[in-house]
């Protein structure tokens, strides 16, 4: 799959994504539909289809314990072990999780030490090769941050944090940096930085000959997804301004599972885009590597503790196997072994029935 | 290597793919000096493994079984069900890139097809095709394609060109590991008869002979007999090993490399030297001829092969009575001791838990296996003085340090090695830091790929180690290279041939038999080698 | 302007354009990562295409030297010899450096002595091409010895225990 194509697939598919609420709602007003049924069946999907998944992945066991140890074991008691990055007990692990979860510290271990030259010779230098890192970690946490900000539609009472994260985040913009602020009411600064992470992550797709070289249409897609997503939103929250209190009780109406029909018309058909491609991203999400998000917690690498040498680890489908059993190996080399003094079970006199086919061609 | 270039060809290669083409649609060519050889049926035979045969990876018609798709795909369904890794590692990888250019095949070739994601990919995409949703709805799009023998005989490639080193699962976010993937997928062409002969051979000798180079018995003890006069030349002390002795406190196992390949010898001339010693103090140790293999050769052909081999070592140490077994200087023997031994082939309730002889030091960390590694044992006896060591007679030596795969990423033995390497040597040198440790770079030709037909894979692969200990012979003329591992000493020796050449490989315990002290020994002129020690070059010319 | 300074004046533009050439003769998928990871231990084909054709231009310009430009061929082509290329793939880079000169000498200042003189540089570069043949069959060649000593090495021993190998004794030797 060239990437040329597999950009050109996956933007055709967020464009048709797009327009099948405009067409659904806006030309044929099928507000049922795409307010409440399409609502509820992506989210009936993602539920189900994530526990379905996970439950797929916890069927297997874990055979064997293999974590990759990235630092020294714990062995003689005066030499230091790395209890995280090789950890000997689940609170090591714990730890570890943690710090994979929340700081994406493997993608952070990228460190290198470079070695540039200059006029006077060779320098060591180091370079920030943390790009994809910041990435990552400002788009997981501005897609936290701003999934969290929409829970003032769907709560009412607004819950505190909510509020909370809201001024803190509107705050950096109005308050702090009122240069930058545009002088827009209400730029949030996850905002900002989530389409710019985006924006990063594609293009460092297509710019790093390697990424690019792997890159699948389904790598594509959902970057493509969620660019339009945030557009959408953010034409929404400044631009094509929607019906923000019918919105919410939509919403509401929906999490109490009594949404009532009379208000779907008076939202815009911006909102039934956004509401659509929220619902296509939660449906593809059990489907696709999306669900890295579930799988990272039962890594084997990464969730076990490397204690196979004290605490015995136990294969639930161990079985027998074949041996060649000393017994065998003694009957083949018997009368050598005697010769070169080694000790041996049974003494040279009572071998006499097992000298067999094999031992023919050793002469 | 062998065609002629067509004048345009020599022109200059033009890369540039057509718009439509990606590497799933892009055969793999089958270059000589990359493959290793078929296995030869008799080697399968031996231990039972299926569709043995004649057959050659360049040949068209590599007589595969008439369902073999039908293998395959349950083969991996079978895998699926059983290694939550596997499943999981088929399902969540992002393409993020990260681990992309960390594989020392992909820095030392430039083939895209070695990135660790890529060879991963190329059988999730059998995956996608036969066992998702969407990889049967979407096809091509969701990178998914069908099983043909085009894409069978890649992934065969592809596979025999990861040595299983897990360099690439350190960098990756969700710990994906494609070692593990490459082991499920040798385990599938296995189920072919798709081996290669340089694993099948020794598989097939160690299960009938006890170790991989089909050593038997009395030439082993012949062997280490020679051994015995080496040492009493140079040393003028008559160490006296003993075999399959029964009712001995402490089984040693150490990889056939040791006593047969060079300069695996002198590690092992090391050890037997060091057992000597320890003797007088109350060392009571003895080597095996039917276990006489640490490594397991059956480790790069499928789990199930792997326990069989393995299965030796407790069965001997039980037969023979002993406490607990120590071994030997061996990588991926100790990823196996670590991480699967036990679990495989124990409990050994036969056995006790480790305390040393010497200091009494309990090694709590091997309770349960009851095997312990020989630098454990010896930074303990270092460490409580139980050695009389002069490290000058290492001086003619600048020393670095190798740390192998398996035992840096499947194990973390870090400080062990080192810390006996510094009580040994007056001069060790640190190779830079994103070349040692957790980050090594692989010898170039681990998991069964030190055959000789692949020498070109190999060089290439070896070229990121051979590199950074190039930078430490610049900077610090560092002239030897030492190891924990049976296959580093034997590949490094020929990665540095070619690449560095005046660096020689050694074992740790080749190092400490240069630098014990015994009671009456003669005065020593030479080390282990037979090399004259830093200054008694001219007593020599004498 | 004589060709000498000319190619003194142009070494970044004409060393650039050269390692373009090398690059290219890479896979798509990997140029980028040998061109731009600047890390010598993590990217060591890139330095060292980088660090020693530079070396290997300068040397050629001023014509000296030979035992530099052994080594630096040396260490691309030790590379090359053991990478997807055929023998005249591997070494033909360094013809690569006269087309790159001749792209650059067109539509430049420089006065008419300069065929001859184009000439004398064009020469030293095609010794340094059967300089590089060399080089490359010494790598191949080492390439097959080491399969022959780890042979040896790895049974070795285990045959002169065993009695089994049979030298000729010296003083029968020259016979
Ligand atoms: C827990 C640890 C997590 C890690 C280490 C992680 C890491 C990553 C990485 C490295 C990417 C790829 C960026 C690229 O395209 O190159 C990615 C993409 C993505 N992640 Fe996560 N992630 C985690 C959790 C989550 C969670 C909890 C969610 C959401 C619910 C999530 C949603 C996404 C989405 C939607 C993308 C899409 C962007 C793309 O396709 O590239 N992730 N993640
Ligand atoms: S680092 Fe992990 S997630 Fe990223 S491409 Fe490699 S295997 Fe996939
Ligand atoms: S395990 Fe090692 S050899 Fe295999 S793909 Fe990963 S880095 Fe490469």
């Amino acid at each position: 799959m060239n990437f040329i194509l597999g950009i050109l697939i996956s933007s055709i598919a967020v464009t048709i994504i797009v327009l099948i609420p405009l067409l659904g709602v806006g030309a044929w007003n099928l507000y049922t539909l795409f307010g409440i049924i399409i609502p509820y069946a992506a989210m009936a999907t993602f539920f189900i289809g994530i526990v379905v998944k996970v439950i797929g992945w916890g069927r297997s066991p874990v055979p064997f314990r293999i974590p990759t140890t990235a630092g020294q074991q714990w062995s003689l008691p005066w030499i230091k072990p790395s209890p995280i990055d090789n950890p000997k007990t689940t609170m090591g692990v714990v730890v570890r999780m943690i710090f994979e979860v929340l700081t994406f510290r493997s993608l952070f271990r990228n460190t290198r030490l470079e070695y540039r030259r200059t006029e006077g010779g060779p320098k060591l230098d180091y370079e920030w090769e943390k790009w994809l890192w910041l990435a990552a970690l400002v788009f997981h946490y501005c897609f936290l941050v701003i999934f969290l900000r929409h829970f003032r539609f769907f709560l009412e009472p607004v819950p505190g944090f909510v509020s909370l994260l809201e001024s803190l985040d509107g705050f950096m913009q109005m308050g702090v940096l009122p240069i930058i602020g545009f002088g827009l009411p209400g730029v949030y600064l996850t905002d900002m930085l989530l389409m710019a992470a985006l924006t990063y992550l594609f293009l460092r797709r297509i710019y790093i000959h390697q990424t690019r070289y792997i890159s699948l249409p389904a790598d594509y897609f959902p970057l493509f997804l969620l660019l339009a997503l945030g557009t959408t939103g953010l034409l929404m929250r400044h631009f094509l301004r929607v019906d923000i209190t019918a919105v919410k009780e939509l919403a509401i109406g929906l999490f109490k599972f009594s949404p009532d029909p009379k208000i779907l018309s008076g939202i815009g058909v911006l909102f039934y885009i956004h509401l659509f491609i929220v619902c296509v991203l939660i449906a593809y999400f059990p489907f696709s590597k999306l669900m890295h998000f579930a799988g990272i917690f039962l890594s084997p690498t990464r969730n076990l503790s490397n204690n196979s040498r004290f605490v015995r680890h136990v294969n639930p489908w161990n079985y027998p196997v074949k041996t060649h059993t000393y017994e065998e190996y003694e009957d083949e080399f018997r009368e050598p072994m005697i010769e070169a003094g080694l000790p041996v079970e049974k003494g040279a006199e009572s071998t006499g029935e097992t000298e067999e086919a094999e031992s023919g061609e050793k002469e | 290597m062998a065609d002629t270039p067509k004048p345009e060809e020599l022109a200059g290669i033009d890369y540039l793919p057509p718009l439509f083409r990606g590497w799933i649609n892009e055969p793999a060519q089958i270059r000589p000096g990359i493959y290793c050889y078929a296995a030869k049926p008799k080697n399968l035979d031996y231990v039972g493994m299926p569709n043995a045969r004649e057959w050659n990876p360049v040949d068209d018609d590599w007589k595969l079984p008439e369902n073999w798709k039908e293998i395959i795909l349950d083969g991996i369904r079978e895998r699926l069900e059983k290694f939550r890794s596997f499943k999981l590692f088929m399902d969540i990888c992002v393409r993020c890139g990260a681990c992309a250019d960390k594989c020392h095949f992909f820095i030392g070739s430039g083939d895209p097809k070695n990135m660790p994601v890529l060879r991963a990919e190329l059988l999730r995409s059998i995956y996608r095709k036969n066992f998702t949703v969407g990889g049967k709805i979407f096809g091509i799009l969701a990178g998914a394609r069908d099983l043909t023998e085009d894409v069978l005989k890649e992934l065969w490639y592809y596979l025999y060109q990861c040595t299983e080193c897990r360099r690439c699962s350190l960098f990756c976010p969700y710990g994906i590991d494609t070692a593990e993937i490459t082991m499920m997928g040798r385990e599938l062409i296995n189920l072919l008869g798709l081996n290669i002969d340089w694993i099948a051979a020794p598989v097939a000798n160690c299960y009938r002979t006890g170790n991989h180079l089909g050593i038997q018995p009395h030439a082993y003890k012949d062997m280490m007999d020679f051994f015995t006069d080496e040492i009493e030349e140079i040393t003028n002390i008559k160490v006296e090993p003993s075999f399959n002795r029964k009712g001995a406190e402490i089984l040693f196992i150490t990889p056939s490399g040791d006593v047969f390949a060079d300069p695996g010898t002198y590690t092992c001339m090391g050890y037997m030297m060091l057992f000597h010693y320890l003797q007088e103090q109350g060392l009571d140790i003895t080597w095996s001829t039917y276990a006489s293999e640490g490594g397991n050769f059956g480790y790069f052909t499928s789990h199930e092969m792997a326990k069989r081999l393995n299965a030796k070592m407790y069965a001997e140490a039980e037969r023979l009575g002993v406490k607990w077994i120590l071994g030997g200087e061996c990588g991926h023997m100790w990823r196996i001791l670590n991480q699967y031994m036990d679990t495989w082939n124990g409990p050994p309730d036969f056995l006790e838990e480790p305390v040393s002889p010497i200091t009494g030091t309990k090694f709590e960390n091997a309770k349960t296996t009851k095997m312990v590694h020989i630098t454990e044992f010896t930074a303990d006896l270092i460490k409580h003085n139980k050695l009389k060591l002069d490290p000058s007679r290492n001086d003619h030596l600048v020393m670095t340090y190798h740390d192998s795969c398996n035992t840096a990423r499947g194990m973390g033995i870090f400080e062990e090695p080192r810390y006996v390497i510094n009580n040994v040597c007056n001069n060790f040198y640190e190779m830079p830091p994103e070349t040692i440790r957790e980050q090594t770079f692989c010898c170039g030709s681990g998991a069964g790929l030190n055959a000789g037909e692949d020498m070109e894979l190999r060089m290439r692969g070896g070229l990121p180690r051979a590199n950074a200990v190039k930078h430490v012979h610049e900077k610090h003329g560092v002239n030897m290279l030492a190891c924990i591992c049976a296959i580093d000493r034997a590949v490094l020796t020929s990665s540095m041939e070619y690449w560095v050449p005046e660096v020689n490989v050694t074992g740790v315990h080749e190092l400490v038999g240069n630098a014990l002290v015994f009671e009456g020994e003669g005065e020593r002129t030479t080390d282990l080698r037979g090399e004259p020690l830093a200054g008694m070059e001219e007593e020599e010319d004498v | 302007m004589d060709l000498e300074n000319f190619l003194i004046n142009n070494r970044s533009n004409i060393i650039k354009k050269w390692r373009g050439v090398i690059l290219a003769s890479y896979p798509e998928g990997s140029q980028r990562f040998l061109a731009k990871e600047k890390s010598r231990f993590a990217n060591p084909v890139g330095h060292v295409i980088d660090r020693d054709i530079e070396t290997l231009y300068d040397e050629l310009v001023k014509g000296e030297v030979i035992d530099k430009i052994t080594s630096c061929l040396d260490n691309i082509i030790r590379i090359r010899a053991v990478q997807d290329f055929k023998p005249s793939h591997a070494i033909s880079f360094v013809l690569g450096l006269k087309k790159v000169v001749r792209e650059e000498l067109e539509g430049s200042p420089v006065e008419n002595g300069l065929w001859g003189q184009l000439q004398a540089f064009e020469t030293r570069v095609d010794e340094v091409v059967l300089l590089a043949f060399d080089i490359f069959s010494q790598c191949r060649q080492k390439i097959c010895d080491i399969r022959v000593n780890e042979v040896k090495n790895q049974v070795g021993r285990l045959l002169e225990r065993a009695n089994l190998v049979c030298e000729i004794p010296e003083n029968e030797a020259d016979i």
